[in-house]
């Protein structure tokens, strides 16, 4: 019997489904009446078929992964369910800055993190970077000496290699 | 053919081979009623409440193996149906509930008597499906009904909106299903057998624990012949009951919170669980550290997902039970049983040191002596369902059952109000054979409008009231646990039982000792009325076994072979 201490990890899960109504909801809604943990979320129609690929940012320990990994599987739409270490993931944040802030160090500060200005109107600059998630954290907390107004994250979206 | 979505219905369902359809017709479901009345190609019974009628459906389901069909409204018909879906879809039933739902131009609206049915049901049914077009109704319920039946059931619910069932079309029912993204398993990896064979043949200590599945997958046959061909031990779990047949020798009992001491032992001493449709529930595991802390495990099961749940699994095998177990079967040639000798006698004493017992009285009838004494007059012939609490326990722990399908009641879910409903549909599908329901004068009270519909369509099913004026369960805990707090649990204020059936078509009988027992079970069966039973019997008796809940299962609370 396994009963050493099962630590959580975070987990990237990407999930292929029919792409009908309400397949969303019986991903999430499976989540929620398991307990299980929804730290982001993304889904997209996978270009010319009749499927969706949803990306799931989530946490919890071996046996709470595999346990989530095999419910997916269960929902009747649910084609595929990839659980995988190595995974490429990327993710996109929109940044709202004041127009008095110095726009060149915003432009060098997005450049550092694969990302530029991308709107600049008459009362603000809005910066777009996309990165791997860690990194656009790190670029979130580097931009806040520059005073954003808002913050938007996009989720995770991840392939596998 | 051109034809009403209503019409579809119908016709589905023919195709189907249904035969009995249970439900209660309204505004969301009118056209299709309407079809109902035209055609004879099955029969329709109209339950007295949506609850009752997927729980007839789900009874009939159970007695039969085929897939049970209900038939309700949109809102608050489909709420009511809801607790229906909730048991059948934790015992793994096999069901189809079709609803009705307000025309799609209403949906999101608030409309009259619209409620999110493919919300609500989502958690508690295997699939369901809101109709969107007429187009897609044909296809919809043959995968429905494929669905509900194939890889490991469950109940599935099509929620048609009205508009759908009035709209013409053309009907080509569909002969094959095909769901890109839903293929279960049923042959068993051989290799995994193949290992999960040595490990049995170097076991000291095998147990085989058979559950609902073995039950489901009709897999019993297979399950007694891996029993007797290696001579392993055999416990069952309620779900599991009649899967080995009580007189088998193999058999050691039902294990968990009020299983017999040599199950519980032997759970706990085991080398090798032998795990065969079983899900390890947490009122048979007990106390998840101290669960068969010596075993090794090799899990069959046709979910993958209920493999490693709770449990590490050492041999996991996804597959149909029947075909898993005839390989295994086969790869068992010339196993030594004599290995298993030893494990076999500690068992046996286990069995004589603490049998399932209890104390009998000639001052007031014991629940037990009731079931037993069931099981003496009418045996294997009747198909015994039951509610849930004490009752249930007894029934599950003194009836000899024989056979898989005799035994029926709600273990996931523990729905009280179950067995009476799910009598009437066991009856309907099995007329020749006697129906009991075990209940208690608790349950009993949370369907007891079945007694209309039973009389109407002479459905003769005799409810056994144990009536101890408690909730028995609930009052024994408050025993252990609540030091005598008993909190709401008093049923000393009581209908009159005889009248109360009386009233509604059925007969009834006041029954308080032995003479008077035997003398009205005769009678209910000679009657063939459906009927209530008022059986006094001791007040304060205990279901023992027991493993408080959360305790190891070795720790059982076990009969006082002293007490009066």
């Amino acid at each position: 019997m396994g009963t050493e201490i099962m630590k959580d990890e975070r987990r990237v899960i990407s999930v292929i489904v029919m792409n009908e109504s309400s397949v969303l909801a019986r991903v999430t809604a499976l989540f929620a009446g398991r307990g299980y943990n929804i730290e982001s979320l993304t889904v997209a129609p996978i270009p010319n078929s009749s499927m969706s690929h949803i990306t799931i940012e989530t946490k919890g320990n071996a046996r709470v992964m595999e346990q989530i990994t095999k419910q997916l599987h269960k929902l009747i739409p649910v084609y595929k369910v990839i659980e995988h270490e190595e995974m490429i993931e990327k993710e996109m944040v929109l940044v709202k800055f004041p127009i008095a802030e110095n726009l060149s160090d915003i432009a060098a500060l997005c450049g550092a993190y694969n990302g530029g200005i991308v709107n600049v109107g008459k009362e603000m600059i809005i910066a777009q970077v996309a990165d791997e998630p860690a990194r656009v954290g790190h670029f979130i907390e580097a931009a806040q000496r520059y005073n954003p107004s808002e913050i938007v994250r996009g989720g995770i979206v991840a392939i596998e290699r | 053919m051109q034809m009403s979505g209503a019409q579809m219905v119908c016709e589905a369902i023919i195709a189907e081979g249904v035969k009995t359809v249970f439900g209660y017709p309204g505004g969301a479901i009118m056209h299709v009623y309407d079809e109902i009345y035209k055609q004879n190609g099955f029969e329709h019974i109209l339950n007295r409440h949506e609850q009752a009628a997927v729980h007839a459906a789900d009874g009939y389901a159970r007695a039969t193996g085929e897939v049970g069909v209900a038939m309700v409204t949109s809102g608050p018909g489909f709420t009511n149906a809801v607790t229906g879906l909730a048991t059948a879809y934790m015992d793994s039933i096999p069901m189809v509930v079709i609803s009705g739902q307000v025309p799609l131009s209403l949906i999101g609206t608030d409309g009259f008597q619209e409620i999110d049915a493919v919300g609500i049901s989502r958690p508690c049914t295997k699939h369901n499906y809101l109709v969107r077009t007429l187009e897609e109704l044909p296809r919809i319920i043959k995968e429905a009904f494929y669905i509900a039946r194939s890889g490991r059931p469950g109940p599935v619910l099509v929620d048609i909106p009205k508009d759908i069932t009035v709209a013409i079309g053309d009907f080509v029912y569909p002969e094959t299903v095909d769901i890109l993204t839903y293929k279960p398993t049923y042959k068993g990896n051989r290799k995994q057998i193949e290992k999960a064979v040595e490990a049995i043949k170097k076991a000291k200590k095998p147990l085989i624990y058979v559950g609902g599945g073995a039950v489901l997958s009709n897999a019993s046959d297979l399950v007694r012949e891996l029993a007797k061909k290696t001579q392993i031990p055999t416990v069952e779990t309620l779900m599991a009951r009649g899967v080995m047949g009580a007189k088998n020798p193999m058999l050691l009992g039902m294990l968990g919170m009020h299983g017999n001491y040599a199950s519980n032992m032997a759970m706990s001493e085991t080398d090798l669980i032998i795990a065969l449709g079983a899900r390890f529930d947490d009122r048979v595991t007990g106390k998840l550290s101290e669960f068969a802390r010596y075993a090794d495990i090799i899990h069959v099961d046709i979910d993958p997902a209920n493999i490693s749940k709770l449990v590490d699994v050492d041999y996991p095998i996804v597959g149909d039970l029947k075909d898993v177990l005839e390989n295994m079967i086969s790869m068992l040639d010339g196993v030594d049983t004599d290995r298993y000798r030893a494990w076999r006698e500690i068992l046996k004493r286990y069995d004589e040191l603490h049998p399932q017992s209890y104390v009998d009285s000639d001052e007031v009838l014991k629940p037990q002596w009731v079931i037993e004494r069931v099981g003496q007059l009418v045996g294997e012939k009747a198909i015994i369902t039951s509610d849930v609490g004490q009752h249930q326990m007894w029934a599950a722990q003194h009836y000899p059952f024989d056979r898989p399908r005799q035994w029926i009641n709600s273990g996931g879910l523990g729905t009280m109000g179950f067995g009476f409903p799910a009598a009437i549909g066991a009856k309907r599908a099995f007329p020749e054979k006697t129906v009991i329901n075990v209940t208690g004068d608790g349950s009993i009270l949370m369907n007891m409008q079945e007694l209309v519909t039973a009389a109407e369509y002479k459905i003769p099913v005799i409810n056994l009231i144990l009536n101890n004026q408690f909730l028995g369960m609930v009052r024994q805990w408050q025993t252990f646990f609540y030091e005598k707090r008993y909190s709401e649990t008093d049923l000393t204020f009581q209908p009159n039982w005889k009248a109360l059936a009386e009233a509604c078509g059925g007969i009834g009988y006041d029954v308080a000792t032995k003479e008077e027992f035997d003398a009205a079970l005769k009678d209910a069966i000679e009657q063939d009325k459906v009927c209530f039973m008022n059986i006094a019997v001791n007040r304060f008796e205990n279901v023992l076994p027991m493993v408080p809940a959360g305790g190891a299962l070795y720790n059982m609370m076990l009969p006082q072979i002293e007490e009066k």
